[in-house]
């Protein structure tokens, strides 16, 4: 565990003037954090003896965001993140868990690939859970040990980055996973569709002659992961979704009762395709960009709660790995920093709503304890403290990721995190990270 | 004269006024072609380097003769022999070569996009697209307008003699260039992977033309939302009788084109400008192909040996079209000053 405090006491914090937004509701209450809980919530708190204040006057006090998407790109690419820095971005951008995507090197399909990265996160600024492979090597072929990886604490296991192509395949993994109460994530593309896309199929690729990932290799996954569902009974989330047809799919299947769950990434609901017409590889990502149409559908699926989490795809790449010609660069963006603001800036949903879609939904999708709230005297003490109305301007070179591959560089937005406590301790205090 | 730009990277940054500008000076190193010492000074000092990312003989050579007669001086790069095999990347391979005070970089590269890329990294040089790709090859494009203009004005490269800008000028007149306006201009073949397509639809539509695309649905790009063509055809004995310009492009097997149709032999049989379906053109309509060609597939033999293929005249025009190119660029362009300042 991290240290507390220089004495060994057990640190105190108070965060003070604040509005409390979880789960339950909201109300104007300070919050008593002793050691690595909350301590009391109320009105005009005393401020302990020895307590760091953290003020929060005009700001929105909620449980620590939940990134279930996140790249920390360690062990394999260090040189485009590690689960330091990684985790210090999470911490900035207000979030105090990330579940890690298995596509490392070596992938997380062992119990000691497992082991390692949650050694690793005993020390980070943010939670670090694991998402297990679904297949040996992400291959696609043979089922990864997923219930000696349950063992260890996965509770999420996916391919992301590629899909399980085979549909007998995926059938076996979800009846398996259904016996360990575990969910598996699907990256939905299909690869015979998709073929060597590097961007949306359309009037753009077709401009561009840049090669097009169709809408529909998104969609005959999604539309067969229902069927499996349906017939399994297992529970499906949706990683990243981004078209108008794999929305209304999970509009549908939701409403029919499929055990379904969905996550869309900020780019998806801020970004079009129209954004590669300069050939810039920092606008290539996998599911690609999109038309208006699948922007707005991405928007709607949030609001009418048919997507039940913003999660980043934050996925670092180093500056010499998107200086290549546009169909060779890896695809990917960074997220963590900018979720919550472009979510306060780009959604029409009140702040309430948001943080359901970016920390208590995702938390129980995740199988995450102490996560998401509420925030209540004996809970985890893992807080957000937003500014919803500061407004700021992306900077690349300021982000603590190792990478610069943010696409929104330049750009002005509105909600700021101001403070983020884990675990009790402050490691985000006005904007700066602690450690 | 102002506003020519500082690259060439696709058609549209030409826009009409450009191309007719490129056709005009072309016309003028068709001449110098036929001196007998066929070099002006007009780029002597300058240097101009070819980049080569993707096997072409046809095109380096013709960019690297154009540039030498107008006296540029001509670097060589290929991909295979140059610290790109070492693993130096597109990016610092161009800036190496920028930091050479280099004035011109001709790039080809199998990337859709890369010269444009290339463009924003080295800002201070003039960058010529000689094919990216599935995306753009505007010379190529250039030159096919070129030739069709030469065989309009009713003369072709044997008899320069008179002076062209005055057979020209009674033909540019305010209804576009050349008498391109309202001329049929009919695209057949691998239009989606094709590179050539782009910039002649751009090229064609800019100058006044009504292109028609003829090609099976698969072999078109996914969408066509905002091509500047008339129509789209799936059946070429119907587009032949009206055609004014029937200009075909190789089925591209090695880019995989081979898996969009069953077979070769049902293309042919579907798209190839057979015998038969050339007794279907009116006697004047054009024939052109950018080569290289694949007789017996998209254009039978015979046809491509008939007077009313310009397939060799395409490959002598090439050279005065990349000089006027490189000329314009490097003399007209908003680089022009700012290069040896």
């Amino acid at each position: 565990m991290p240290e507390r405090s220089v004495d060994g006491d057990a640190r105190m914090v108070i965060v003070r003037g604040g509005t409390v937004v979880d789960a339950t509701g909201e109300r104007r209450a300070d919050v008593v954090v002793g050691g690595d809980r909350v301590l009391s919530v109320g009105p005009d708190l005393d401020v302990p003896a020895g307590a760091d204040v953290l003020e929060a006057d005009g700001c929105v006090v909620a449980p620590g965001l939940v990134d279930l998407h996140t790249h920390l790109r360690e062990p394999g690419h260090e040189e485009a993140e590690t689960v330091e820095t990684g985790t210090r971005a999470a911490a900035l951008g207000g979030f105090t868990a990330v579940v890690a995507m298995p596509n490392t090197t070596p992938p997380l399909d062992s119990a000691d690939a497992v082991r390692n990265v949650l050694e690793l996160g005993r020390t980070a600024t943010a939670e670090v859970a694991v998402a297990g492979a679904i297949t040996v090597g992400r291959a696609g072929e043979r089922l990864a040990p997923m219930a000696e990886l349950a063992a260890l604490g996965v509770r999420l296991f996916t391919d992301d980055g590629a899909g399980v192509q085979s549909a007998g395949l995926m059938r076996r993994a979800l009846e398996y996973a259904r016996g360990l109460g575990v969910t598996l994530a699907q990256h939905c593309e299909d690869g015979s569709l998709a073929c060597d896309g590097a961007m949306h199929e359309g009037a753009w690729s077709s401009r561009l002659g840049i090669p097009g990932m169709p809408a529909l290799a998104e969609e005959v996954m999604v539309a067969r992961d229902i069927a499996l569902a349906r017939a399994t009974g297992a529970r499906v989330h949706f990683l990243h979704l981004s078209t108008v047809g794999s929305i209304d799919l999970v509009r549908r299947a939701k409403a029919e009762g499929v055990p379904v769950t969905a996550e869309s990434a900020p780019h998806h609901f801020t970004l079009t395709d129209a954004c590669t017409a300069g050939y810039d590889p920092v606008f290539k990502v996998n599911p690609p960009l999109r038309p208006d149409d699948d922007v707005e559908a991405v928007k709607l699926g949030l609001e009418d709660g048919t997507v039940d989490a913003i999660a980043t795809d934050h996925a670092p790449h180093a500056p010499e790995a998107k200086d290549l010609p546009f169909d060779q660069a890896p695809p990917g963006m960074l997220g963590l920093q900018t979720a919550l603001a472009l979510a306060v800036t780009e959604l029409r949903l009140p702040i309430a709503r948001l943080l359901a879609l970016l920390s208590w939904q995702p938390a129980a999708i995740a199988g995450l304890d102490g996560q998401g709230g509420p925030v209540e005297a004996g809970s985890a003490a893992n807080l957000v403290v937003v500014d919803p109305t500061a407004t700021w301007t992306v900077d690349p070179f300021a982000l603590a990721s190792r990478s610069r591959n943010t696409p929104y560089a330049g750009r002005t937005l509105t909600g700021r995190v101001r403070h983020t406590v884990f675990r009790g301790e402050p490691v985000v205090v006005d904007a700066e990270a602690q450690r | 004269m102002s506003g020519f730009p500082r690259n060439l990277l696709g058609i549209d940054d030409l826009g009409p006024d450009g191309i007719a500008e490129v056709l005009r000076v072309t016309d003028s190193f068709v001449e110098v072609a036929h001196r007998a010492n066929p070099k002006v000074p007009a780029l002597r000092g300058r240097t101009v380097a070819t980049l080569f990312f993707e096997d072409s003989t046809r095109t380096r050579v013709s960019f690297e003769t154009a540039a030498k007669r107008l006296s540029a001086d001509v670097l060589s790069f290929a991909a295979g022999s140059s610290s790109v095999k070492k693993g130096e990347s597109l990016r610092d391979t161009v800036e190496t070569i920028e930091a050479m005070g280099i004035d011109a970089v001709i790039i080809r590269h199998s990337s859709s996009g890369a010269p444009i890329q290339v463009a924003r990294w080295v800002p201070d040089t003039a960058v010529v697209n000689a094919g990216d790709g599935w995306h753009e090859h505007p010379t190529q494009a250039l030159l096919d307008c070129y030739t069709v203009r030469q065989a309009l004005l009713g003369r072709d490269a044997d008899d320069a003699g008179d002076d062209p800008t005055d057979v020209a000028g009674a033909l540019d007149g305010d209804d576009g260039i050349g008498g391109f306006k309202g001329l049929r201009v009919v695209i057949v073949g691998d239009i989606r992977h094709s590179r050539v397509a782009r910039s002649q639809v751009a090229a064609y539509a800019a100058l006044g033309a009504e292109v028609t695309l003829v090609a099976p649905r698969t072999l078109l790009p996914p969408s066509l939302d905002g091509w500047p063509v008339a129509s789209v055809s799936h059946h070429l004995d119907r587009e032949l009788a009206d055609a004014d310009v029937v200009s075909l492009l190789r089925v591209q097997s090695e880019r995989g084109s081979g898996e969009f149709v069953p077979s070769l032999r049902e293309y042919t049989a579907g798209y190839g400008l057979t015998a038969r379906r050339a007794a279907m053109l009116r006697p004047d309509t054009l024939i052109l192909h950018p080569g290289p060609m694949v007789r017996g597939v998209e254009i039978a033999s015979e046809v491509a040996d008939l007077p009313a293929a310009r397939i060799t005249g395409q490959v002598s025009n090439g050279v005065a079209v990349r000089m006027a190119v490189l000329f314009l660029l490097l003399t007209q362009g908003p680089t022009e000053g700012s290069l040896h300042a």
